[in-house]
C-alpha cells in the first residue's frame, strides 16, 4: 500500500507538469495581446517596454521554466516564510504577479480561499449528509413513494442547472419574500448572536442550491451501492444468525455500500469548486471562482494560469486520494 | 423468448428496445416534451411571427398577456420569441457538440479497443482530458479565441463554431471509455474471430461487426451528450462568455434577466424552465434508452 502510494505520488509528477505546460502553451499560442486594452496613444515602442516589464519579452520555453520555478519553487517557500517565520536565502524571490492588481497572485488566493471553503465547503457537507440517509431509504424501500419521489427529485436537481436554482431561489425568497439577502456580503463580521444568524441568512440560500446538486448525485449512488449490496449473500447470513434488521441494514449494508460512495465523494470535491464558479456568481460570493471570472474579464493571464493550475492539481490530488481511499477501505482490493 | 415465439415471425433488435422504451413511463413523457419543445423552436418562428429583436418601447416590462405570453422586457420586445429564438441556438449547439463528442469519443474508444498498440497512448491521452479543470479552461479559451473567430467567421457563426467545438472536444472522454471497454470484449467473441478468418479487412471489421454492437452505448452518451453540451452553454453564456445579446441563446436570456430580476422576475423563469424541462426530459429519455438497452432488464 505505501509503495503503491509513494509510486502514484511520483507519477502525479510528470501529470501535473504535463498539465501545467498545456495550460501555459493554451494562454500564451493565443491570438490576444495584454497591451491591446491600453490607450492607443502609447507609442509602439513604450508598449514594448510595458511587454518586457510583464515578462513577455522572453522566448516560451525560458518563460515556462520561469513560471515553474516561480511556482513550484519560490512560492512555496514564500508560504513557508510566512507560517514559521525564517528567513530562507534574502527572501527576495520573484513571484508570480497579477497584472491587473500587481500583487502576487497566491496573497488575492489566500484572500478569497475562506469565503469558497466555508460556501462551498459546507455545501458539500450538507449536500452527503443530506444524500446517504435519503440513498439508504430509497434502496431499502425500492419502488415506495419515497424511491418514486426521491429518485424524480435527484433527477430535478441535476438536470436543472444550478445558476436557475440559485436565481429562483433569489426571485422567490430575496425578492418576492424577502427573507433571505441575495448578496453574499464578505466583510461582514460575526460578532454576537444577531450577526451570527445574519451570517446564517447569507450562507442559505447559496449552501443549499449547491447542497442540493451535491445530494442529487451522491444519493443516486449510495441507492445503486446499497442496491447492490442488500442482495448479498452476506445480508441473508446476517439476516439467517438472527441480527435485528437495525443492525444489518445500518451496520452491514451501510459500511460495504459506503465504500463506492466515498470514492464518488472524493472524486467530486474538485468539481464543486469548479462547480462553484457559477453559485458564486449567481450569489456574489466573492470566493475563488468568482476571482477567476473576474481575472478572465480583465485578460490578466497570470492570475487566471495559476487559478487554473490549482483547479487542476486538485483533480489529480483527489484522483489520488479517492483510489487510495479505495484500496484502504476495501480489503477485497490490493494494490501491488 | 418462450416456446411461442418460434411460431410468431422473427421480429428485429431494434423493434424489442422500442417496445421495453415504450413501457418506461418516463422515458416515452420525456421524450414527448422534448419533441414539443423541438417542434416548438424549430416551426415556432413560423407561426409566432413577432420579431424578437423588435423595439416596442411602449410596452417595456410587461407582464404575460395574451399579445406577449411570456410578457416583453425592458425594451418591450416579445420574450416568447426570444425564447423560441433562443431555443434553436441552444438545441443546435447541444445537438452539434453531441455529434462532435460521440465521434471523437466512438473513434478514440474503437481504435484503443482495437488496436493493441494506441491502446496504451489513446487512454493515457483520455485519463489527461479528465484532469483537466474544464470549466475554468473553456472560459480561458472563450476569452482568448472570441474575437479572433468572430474575425475570421462573423460575429455569430464564429462563436457558435467556437463553442461548439471546445464543448465537443472537452466532452468526449467517457465514451470513449465506454466504447473501448466494450470493442475489447467484443474483439475476443466468435464472430470476430470468424470474420476475421474469412479475411475481413481492419477497416470492414470495425464498420461492419464492432460499430452496429457498440452502437447502444454510443446512444444512451448521446442523450447525456446533449444534455450535458445544452448545460455547458448556458453556463458560458450566462458567465457572460458566451453568446452576446443580440444573438441570445436560454443561457444568455437567464442571464440578461437577472438584471432585471426585481422588475420582472418572469424573465428568468421562461428561460430557466425551457433549459431545465429540455435537460430532464433528455435525462428521462437517456434513463429510460439504458434500461431498454440493457439485455437483462428485457422481457
Amino acid at each position: 500500500m505505501f509503495n503503491y502510494t509513494l509510486r502514484r505520488l511520483i507519477f502525479t509528477v510528470p501529470v501535473l507538469l504535463f498539465i501545467s505546460f498545456i495550460i501555459f502553451l493554451l494562454l500564451d499560442l493565443a491570438p490576444n495581446d495584454p497591451t491591446g486594452n491600453l490607450p492607443m496613444t502609447i507609442p509602439p515602442e513604450v508598449r514594448e517596454k510595458i511587454r518586457v516589464s510583464l515578462g513577455l519579452g522572453e522566448p516560451i520555453h525560458i518563460r515556462y521554466l520561469l513560471w515553474c520555478k516561480q511556482f513550484f519553487i519560490n512560492e512555496p517557500l514564500n508560504i513557508l516564510e510566512q507560517v514559521t517565520g525564517w528567513t530562507i536565502g534574502d527572501g527576495e524571490r520573484l513571484r508570480v504577479r497579477s497584472w491587473s492588481t500587481r500583487s502576487p497572485v497566491v496573497d488575492l488566493i489566500v484572500e478569497r480561499l475562506p469565503q469558497t471553503l466555508w460556501v462551498v465547503g459546507l455545501s458539500y457537507v450538507v449536500g452527503i449528509l443530506i444524500a446517504v440517509p435519503i440513498g439508504v431509504l430509497s434502496a431499502y424501500r425500492q419502488y415506495s413513494w419515497f424511491d418514486q419521489i426521491g429518485t424524480f427529485i435527484s433527477m430535478i436537481g441535476f438536470s436543472v442547472p444550478t445558476f436557475f436554482t440559485g436565481v429562483l431561489m433569489i426571485v422567490v425568497f430575496s425578492v418576492g419574500l424577502g427573507w433571505f439577502p441575495s448578496i453574499y456580503d464578505t466583510t461582514h463580521e460575526v460578532t454576537n448572536w444577531e450577526s451570527f444568524i445574519y451570517q446564517l441568512r447569507q450562507m442559505a440560500m447559496p449552501v443549499f442550491v449547491l447542497a442540493l446538486y451535491t445530494a442529487a448525485q451522491i444519493s443516486r449512488f449510495m441507492r445503486a451501492s446499497m442496491l447492490d449490496n442488500l442482495n448479498q449473500d452476506y445480508v441473508r447470513t446476517a439476516r439467517a444468525k438472527g441480527l435485528t434488521e437495525k443492525t444489518v441494514v445500518l451496520v452491514h449494508v451501510l459500511r460495504n455500500s459506503l465504500i463506492p460512495v466515498v470514492t464518488v465523494i472524493a472524486l467530486g470535491v474538485p468539481q464543486v469548486f469548479g462547480g462553484a464558479i457559477i453559485t458564486e456568481q449567481v450569489f456574489k460570493v466573492n470566493g475563488l471562482g468568482q476571482l477567476l471570472i473576474t481575472g478572465i474579464q480583465g485578460a490578466d493571464i497570470p492570475l487566471v494560469q495559476t487559478l487554473t493550475f490549482i483547479f487542476a492539481v486538485l483533480i489529480v490530488l483527489f484522483n489520488l486520494v479517492a483510489d487510495i481511499l479505495y484500496g484502504l477501505l476495501d480489503p477485497r482490493v490490493r494494490y501491488e | 423468448m418462450s416456446e411461442t415465439s418460434l411460431n410468431t415471425p422473427p421480429h428485429s433488435k431494434w423493434l424489442d428496445i422500442w417496445q421495453q422504451f415504450r413501457s418506461h413511463k418516463g422515458a416515452m413523457l420525456g421524450m414527448a416534451v422534448f419533441v414539443l419543445i423541438t417542434l416548438m423552436v424549430i416551426l415556432g418562428p413560423i407561426l409566432w411571427d413577432l420579431d424578437p429583436s423588435k423595439i416596442d418601447i411602449r410596452a417595456k416590462n410587461q407582464g404575460p398577456s395574451w399579445a406577449h405570453p411570456m410578457g416583453t422586457d425592458q425594451l418591450g420586445r416579445d420574450t416568447f420569441a426570444a425564447v423560441l429564438q433562443g431555443g434553436r441556438v441552444s438545441l443546435l449547439v447541444g445537438v452539434v457538440a453531441m455529434l462532435l463528442s460521440l465521434f471523437l469519443g466512438a473513434l478514440i474508444g474503437v481504435l484503443a479497443g482495437f488496436f493493441k498498440r494506441l491502446d496504451g497512448p489513446l487512454m493515457r491521452l483520455t485519463d489527461l482530458f479528465l484532469a483537466l479543470p474544464l470549466l475554468p479552461l473553456l472560459l480561458v479559451i472563450i476569452m482568448l479565441w472570441r474575437d479572433t473567430l468572430r474575425a475570421a467567421f462573423g460575429a455569430e457563426t464564429g462563436i457558435f463554431l467556437l463553442i461548439v467545438f471546445i464543448i465537443g472536444i472537452t466532452s468526449w472522454m467517457q465514451t470513449a471509455r465506454i466504447v473501448r471497454g466494450d470493442v475489447l470484449a467484443l474483439k475476443e467473441r466468435e464472430f470476430v474471430l470468424a470474420a476475421r478468418s474469412v479475411g475481413t479487412s481492419n477497416r470492414m471489421m470495425i464498420l461492419r461487426h464492432i460499430l452496429p454492437n457498440v452502437m447502444s452505448p454510443i446512444m444512451v452518451s448521446a442523450t447525456l451528450g446533449i444534455a450535458n453540451a445544452i448545460i455547458t452553454e448556458s453556463a458560458l453564456s450566462f458567465l457572460g462568455l458566451g453568446f452576446p445579446s443580440d444573438f441570445p441563446t436560454w443561457g444568455r436570456l437567464l442571464f440578461d434577466g437577472t438584471n432585471y430580476m426585481t422588475l420582472t422576475p418572469w424573465r428568468v423563469l421562461w428561460p430557466g424552465l425551457a433549459i431545465s424541462l429540455t435537460v430532464l426530459s433528455v435525462n428521462y429519455i437517456g434513463d429510460g434508452l439504458r434500461d431498454a438497452l440493457d439485455p437483462r432488464l428485457r422481457r
